[in-house]
């Protein structure tokens, strides 16, 4: 059943082929789809650092910056794209199976960051030492608070007067309370209205403004403007932020990569099977088989949890392979070692179980211990190999305890009692 | 065979501090480009000194082929314009060479450094919540031994697993430029669970024995008999997993080819240190405490 779930394409040819042979089954199994991670299938990993420094509530500015950037993510039409806080100050976009990185960048970076800055008092002197060269680090206006979270539509407008397009702003109550405030403080002076930290409007107040609207006029074409408009639209962030680190896998090598660990992972399958059989004969036999459905239950749970399976991944999955087949090597060998000392098959099992048990427990216990903590503290890469790791580990105490010595215990009947060398 | 391993571990001391690790950028920070050429007709893979020259006006660049027409770029930490800067200039060079961008990373110095201390936790944690689980599972063997005895004994069998592989990665930095990456320390954290294990099926039976028989032939006498009756597993299962580094190491590319390494070099000495190490160590306690009383 669990096999049908991990390999339906296999399953539904079968029930295909069947149909055509005028046996209708009639059904088909349900393809689930393996969770590949951008190693594999190709794509960007993009880390954001937020400057926090001038924000007050620090978790809701990231959550703001958060459901920007995912409408802005959402735009580009990517399966699943991961847009998730890292931290306190970090953002971690993943876009899978994207073909123009560069320009998905482009457009979440340049998303827009609004504010309205003032005049402080000493501004005209700021203003004529900067002339002369002097001062040129201070910034000549101070913010006024008002920014891109206050922001509820942006539209492109024609100016009445000089048929010019410029942006008109619609601001959120919030908003329209705090530009009265402004606007009736800064009466006949400048409120500059800044995008990315660069001036683009700096109309002087004429009035107090108490409806929340605002215009931007500047030297726009109709294109340019409605670019503009679209960007703030689909989200002016609260507070700026910046690259800091950036993975992208080209679909090529994420192809070639899956291909060659999945070969490496049926390979060293191979091999084990072989080693176990001629090894161990009989349990060998059957451990392969326990095998089998450990890698059938492993991948059910890879399905049903959604891991994210990326080299590191399948890495830790063939590594729990090992660990599963120690648990059976423990068990054969205690075993036996009980065989040659000369007592029954039966009663070897049952020595060999229960001896070996606590081996198995110890060492399965202290590998979870470090997958354990690799995933608590640890990022994308090793997270993922540490939870396929664990899982695998837990899989395998479950497949050596219960499914090995089920099937064992079919060979512990009379008949095998004098064809030892089965053992 | 005892001192053998310590000249071992010395030796890869004094080659790590000498040579220190070659840390890949996501510890250190930079970026990586990682291209493919396709040459169409007419058109050849770009000589390196070629690419040097197109691309001379970047800064601390250093540029290697890998394969047969790959080639990596290695250079300080790129914003996207610098990267997108340097690919126009190579497509603008070399029209017809098919470039193609297979891999690009880039990562600021802070992240690199918080995932050095991450590792570096994560490591200590492993160690201390080892040391715990085994002082736990071997209380009853207080009589003999103190259960953190045979803790410790476990841990420093550990750092002789880790540390040999670390200093032969030193090695290979220094003389082939291979890479220390964060998958490395996965690897290190694996065998360190792998090591683990491996002793505690040896001290298990070591348990198993001294409260069934006691100690009435000597400490000495119990853990070698342990070893002798472990060593047919120990043999097998490190023999399995080295099966499927194996290959993992021959079929599993190149992106994990040095992760499969490290772990073939730490498991096989994880299986031999919990004999040669960790055993002779819990009998030479044994004797100093006797001795002490």
């Amino acid at each position: 059943m669990l096999f049908a779930f991990v390999y339906p394409q296999g399953i539904n040819r079968g029930i295909d082929y069947l149909s055509g042979k005028n046996i209708p089954l009639g059904f088909h199994v349900p393809n689930v789809p393996f969770r590949l991670g951008l190693d594999l299938l190709g794509g960007t990993h993009l880390v954001y650092q937020a400057d926090l420094s001038k924000s007050d509530n620090k978790s809701d500015a990231m959550q703001g910056v958060r459901d920007v950037i995912e409408r802005r993510v959402n735009f580009f039409g990517v399966a699943e794209p991961l847009v998730q806080i890292s931290g306190s100050d970090r953002l971690i976009v993943e876009l899978a199976g994207i073909s123009d990185v560069s320009q998905a960048i482009q457009l979440i970076g340049a998303t827009p960051f609004l504010e309205f800055k003032e005049t402080k008092s000493d501004t005209q002197a700021i203003l004529d030492a900067q002339q002369k060269g002097q001062r040129l680090n201070e910034d000549p206006l101070q913010s006024t608070g008002l920014n891109g979270k206050h922001l509820k539509r942006a539209s492109v407008t024609f100016g009445q007067q000089t048929y010019q397009p410029q942006i008109s702003l619609e601001l959120t109550s919030e908003g329209a309370k705090l530009f009265a405030a402004i606007t009736k403080k800064n009466l006949g002076k400048i409120v500059a209205i800044y995008l990315d930290g660069v001036p683009i409007s700096t109309p002087v107040v004429q009035s107090e403004i108490t409806d929340g609207s605002a215009v931007i006029t500047g030297k726009f074409t109709p294109n340019e403007a409605k670019l503009l408009a679209t960007r703030l639209n689909s989200g002016a962030l609260p507070v700026p932020i910046s690259l800091v680190s950036q993975q992208t896998i080209g679909a090529s090598l994420g192809a070639e990569s899956l291909s060659k660990s999945l070969k490496a992972g049926v390979y060293g399958l191979i091999l084990v099977a072989l080693f176990m059989i001629l090894f161990y004969r009989l349990p060998g036999v059957v451990s392969v088989l326990a095998l089998g459905i450990y890698v059938v239950i492993v991948l059910t749970f890879y399905k049903l949890i959604g891991v994210t399976l990326t080299l590191a991944g399948i890495a830790g999955f063939i590594l729990s392979l090992g660990m599963a087949v120690d648990a059976n090597v423990l068990i054969f060998a205690r075993m036996r070692e009980e065989l040659r000392a000369g007592k029954s098959i039966r009663a070897s099992m049952h020595e060999g179980f229960s001896r070996a048990w606590l081996s198995v427990r110890d060492s399965h216990v202290t590998t979870l211990i470090g997958a354990f903590v690799l995933y608590t503290f640890t990022t994308s890469i090793v997270k993922g190999f540490a939870l396929t790791l664990g899982i695998g580990v837990l899989t395998s105490l479950f497949t050596a305890i219960v499914v090995t010595r089920t099937l064992l215990n079919l060979f512990s009947g009379q008949r095998f009692e004098n064809k030892k060398w089965l053992f | 065979m005892f001192w053998f391993s310590i000249s071992l571990t010395i030796v890869a001391v004094i080659v790590t501090l000498v040579f220190g690790l070659n840390l890949g950028v996501d510890f250190k920070g930079g970026s990586v480009l990682e291209l493919e050429f396709s040459p169409s007709a007419g058109g050849g893979i770009p000589e390196v000194e070629a690419v040097q020259k197109s691309l001379s006006e970047f800064k601390e660049i250093s540029i290697a082929s890998s394969g047969t027409n790959g080639l990596i770029i290695r250079t300080v930490e790129l914003s996207e314009q610098g990267h997108q800067a340097i690919l126009s200039q190579l497509k603008a060079t070399f029209p017809s060479s098919g470039l193609v961008e297979k891999r690009f990373d880039s990562v600021g110095p802070l992240i690199g450094n918080e995932l050095k201390s991450k590792s570096i936790t994560a490591i200590i944690l492993v160690l201390f919540g080892v040391i715990i689980y085994i002082a736990i599972v071997f209380r009853k063997l207080s009589r003999v031994l103190p259960g953190w005895a045979m803790g410790l004994a476990a841990i420093i069998a550990l750092a002789h697993d880790v540390v040999i592989p670390t200093g032969m990665f030193a090695l290979l930095g220094h003389f082939y430029g291979i890479e220390v990456s964060a998958v490395f320390v996965a690897a290190a954290l694996t065998v360190l669970g792998y090591s683990v294990s491996d002793t505690v099926v040896v001290f298990d039976r070591v348990r198993e024995n001294v409260l069934k028989g006691g100690v009435k032939e000597g400490f000495g006498a119990v853990v070698h008999k342990s070893i002798m009756q472990t060593l047919t597993r120990s043999l097998n299962t490190t023999f399995t997993t080295l099966l499927s580094l194996v290959a993992i190491y021959f079929f599993g590319g190149e992106s994990i080819k040095y992760f499969a390494l490290a772990m073939i070099m730490g498991i096989f000495l994880g299986a031999y240190s919990s004999i040669f190490v960790a055993s002779p160590l819990l009998v030479w306690w044994n004797k100093r405490d006797q001795a002490d009383r």
